[in-house]
């Protein structure tokens, strides 16, 4: 591993928190700690030591957010140091609290650069100790998730804040210098790498399709007096190296590194929402950037779909349950939790990565309806002007594309000499324009299927007369849009996204359209589910 | 001596540079052994994306590190692997400044005649940068294979001109050529209109759509299986 930090020394001094860098600072005292925070941390390192993971998520979800609503809204928590002789000074349980701490940080206040550093110390020793293969907890994987998840985010975040130095103060261009090895990159890439080698994770799945081990079907936990803790990282980790390689712009190697997971099956990754929700959005928005449109659209399709549509019936009642269950409980703060924001704020991401999709790839089949309906309500005007290729329509693709897209970021490290330059917009603008040129060579390709449309054969004279454009222009405008609708997928081969398609004898074109068949047997399939559901239910009802 | 014991060492490190581009991707020591690596592609006309794209990713970590050659010809390897989106995979990795060097651009200008099919442009162009590109052994046997790919999705029966102008062989060679592909290829020559040659190529899936799978109404066994507690 690249980083300096060892776990056992710990670089960062927490007394020197700098009491003039947040406004609302004023009365906060770190060493103060309330009835109701002692009785949270003691409550929760017994659980903890007790394996309790049902009360534990409870505490976790629960009691950490009130209090966080009551009484630290705009202040942090206790320091770890005023907490610590309640717990013992356990040292797993203040990483843990620690982790829990700069979290709320981020998500409620603004970090001071010196916090971000401070944070990535703590990630260091909390992944030290769980690669060292000494931690016994099983821990939610709700907690589990949040920590891989934050640990991604915290590092696009020091990313983006690490470019931004033009009002940088000397203090921070400091800090900068002094600590090159915080957030770096490499480090972020191979703590990610490690849990999922030290977790086994891969060799764990492929056993598991084999019938030789349990795992998804103990949603990950361990019943045998183990620890769920590092596999769950390890598998959680997977994920986070895709979004990571997203944020670089490698989207193949990304992809790679989700490949154990099977996304067209309910899986592990499945259990918590958000985890479900980054997977499909990252595992889209590659495919898009991989112009493999046509997977893209049918995952995010179910992604969105089996989020608030549920598809098999069976399974139907469970998530939608699942997801009103979620939102009821955050409807009661009045400030929703961060993390509700995020889902909803990706749901929407997702729609609009759709409605990119669908307008460099029109497809009639692939769309389910109820995601189709919300489709068209959001970006019906929107979808018409992509399709129209003319500059309003580049406007369009830009504004979706920079709303959905993820915060590319510049891995390397600043450059702390004059002029001092903001260049967190440069990772950004590159994707962008990479994605626009791509958009800039289906120009024509739009124009070409409203003709085919239209007929069964017809000369390429003729349509190059209809086209306005001369012959060798038509032959290469229709073998741009053979070569542009057929993907090569991750084994090599050649599929097509078309959903009109045509094939030249000499100077004929003839147009072939594939017929949207329907799909009688799934329709059966489910329509007996459901009956046997609604037969079992009537059974139960008892007539007095 | 030394170079006796450099050409040993390549050979042992190409056997496990992809191994260490699986194991240990995210190490900044293997750069010199990426780097080696490309070279090694160019001189034994082989291809590995995965180690190509490990290689820019350590150069966005590093950016003075960045050695141009090597971008260029990682660049032109991935040409060569169309019609497989590789091209635009590296220009993801690659910063914009970097990109508006003079050989990027006239590689990404060929690029972009390669992706809207316009093949003309694109030899007449190719001619023209004949330097960087003839770094590259193989370049235009791959660049030909793929324009018969293209050929092959759109065409049934493609006019001789046409199929003249996207490989860039004419009159004698282009005969030969035709001789060696129906003799190798399952391709067949016919009279078209007028006095012109019809090459008619082999049949596949995306210029005969009857040869199309319709698994449109097929159901996965696994969904089948779900009613059968009910069935039972």
């Amino acid at each position: 591993m690249a980083s300096s930090y060892d776990y056992d020394e710990p670089s960062y001094d927490s007394r020197s928190y700098p009491p003039s860098s947040q406004a609302s600072d004023v009365g906060y005292d770190p060493n103060f700690v309330p009835d109701s925070v002692k009785t949270f941390v003691v409550h929760l390192y017994r659980h903890i030591r007790e394996k309790n993971v049902y009360e534990i998520h409870q505490m976790y979800e629960g009691s950490f957010q009130r209090l966080s609503e009551r009484m630290f809204r705009d202040s942090p928590w206790p320091s770890v140091e005023a907490v610590a002789p309640y717990v013992d000074n356990d040292h797993v349980f203040c990483l843990l609290y620690r982790e829990m701490w700069f979290r709320h940080v981020y998500a409620r206040l603004s970090p001071t650069g010196r916090q971000r550093i401070e944070s990535w110390d703590n990630y260091c020793s909390l992944f030290g100790v769980v690669l060292h293969g000494v931690v016994n907890m099983q821990l939610p994987n709700q907690w589990l998730w949040d920590m891989v998840d934050e640990f991604v985010y915290q590092f696009q975040s020091y990313c983006q804040y690490r470019a931004k130095l033009k009002n940088k103060t000397e203090e921070e261009l400091q800090l900068l210098r002094q600590y090159g090895q915080a957030w770096n990159v490499y480090g972020v890439l191979n703590y990610l790498q490690a849990l999922v080698e030290k977790s086994m994770i891969h060799q764990i799945l492929e056993r598991e399709k084999e019938g030789l081990e349990q795992f998804t079907a103990t949603d990950g936990y361990d019943y045998e007096g183990g620890s769920n803790v590092l596999k769950m990282l390890g598998y959680y980790s997977m994920i986070g190296l895709l979004r990571v390689h997203c944020l670089l712009g490698d989207y193949h190697t990304g992809l790679k590194c989700l490949a154990p997971i099977d996304i067209s099956q309910q899986g592990v990754y499945t259990i918590v929402i958000g985890s479900h929700i980054s997977t499909i959005y990252h595992y889209g928005f590659a495919n898009m950037m991989l112009r493999r449109e046509n997977p893209s659209l049918l995952v995010l399709d179910l992604g969105i779909f089996s989020f608030f549509f549920p598809k098999r019936y069976v399974e139907a009642i469970r998530e939608f349950n699942k997801i009103l269950l979620y939102i009821l409980k955050y409807k009661q703060y009045h400030q929703k939790s961060p993390q509700y924001d995020q889902i909803l704020k990706k749901n929407e991401q997702m729609y609009a990565l759709l409605a990119i999709c669908l307008s460099l790839c029109p497809q009639t089949k692939l769309v389910e309806e109820n995601v189709s309906t919300q489709l068209k309500d959001k970006y019906s005007e929107k979808m018409l002007k992509m399709q129209r290729y003319d500059d309003e329509a580049y406007a369009v693709y830009d504004e979706l594309f920079s709303y959905a897209c993820p915060k590319f970021i510049t891995p390397s490290a600043p450059i702390l000499e004059e002029p001092l330059t903001n260049y967190n917009q440069d990772a950004y603008r590159l994707q962008l324009k990479l994605f626009l040129y791509e958009v800039k060579q289906q120009q024509l390709l739009a124009g070409v299927r409203s003709f085919l449309k239209l007929y069964s054969t017809i000369s390429i004279g003729k349509l190059a007369t209809y086209m306005e454009v001369d012959e060798p222009t038509l032959r290469t405008i229709l073998m741009t849009y053979k070569h542009k609708m057929h993907a090569v997928d991750s084994d090599g081969k050649i599929i097509s996204n078309a959903d009109v398609d045509f094939y030249i004898d000499e100077d004929i074109i003839h147009v072939v359209e594939s017929k949207s068949t329907k799909r009688y047997g799934d329709y059966f399939l489910r329509q007996i589910l459901k009956f046997e559901e609604m037969i079992s239910e009537l059974d139960r009802v008892k007539l007095d | 001596m030394v170079r006796e014991r450099e050409s040993q060492q390549q050979q042992q490190v190409s056997y496990t540079v992809e191994q260490l581009v699986a194991v240990n991707p995210y190490n900044p020591d293997i750069l010199t052994d990426l780097e080696n690596h490309v070279n090694e592609q160019v001189s034994s006309q082989t291809y590995s994306l995965d180690a190509n794209l490990c290689l820019l990713r350590l150069y966005q970590f590093e950016p003075e590190r960045m050695s141009i050659p090597i971008v260029v010809r990682i660049l032109i390897k991935a040409l060569m692997a169309m019609p497989a989106p590789d091209f635009s995979l590296c220009l993801y990795l690659i910063p914009e400044q970097v990109q508006m060097e003079e050989k990027f651009k006239t590689l990404i200008v060929l690029s972009h005649y390669l992706e809207t099919a316009r093949f003309r442009q694109f030899w007449d162009e190719a001619v023209k940068n004949r330097s960087i590109l003839e770094v590259v052994p193989g370049f235009e046997q791959a660049i030909q294979a793929y324009a018969i790919h293209v050929l092959s999705l759109t065409y049934q029966k493609v006019p001789r001109p046409i199929l003249a102008e996207a490989i860039n062989i004419e009159g004698l060679s282009l005969d030969k050529f035709l001789e060696y592909q129906v003799a190798n290829s399952g391709w067949a020559l016919e009279k078209g209109h007028g006095r012109s040659q019809l090459i008619v190529l082999p049949r596949n899936e995306f210029n005969h759509p009857e040869l199309k799978k319709n698994t449109a109404d097929s159901v996965p066994f696994e969904h089948v299986t779900r009613i059968f507690p009910i069935l039972s």
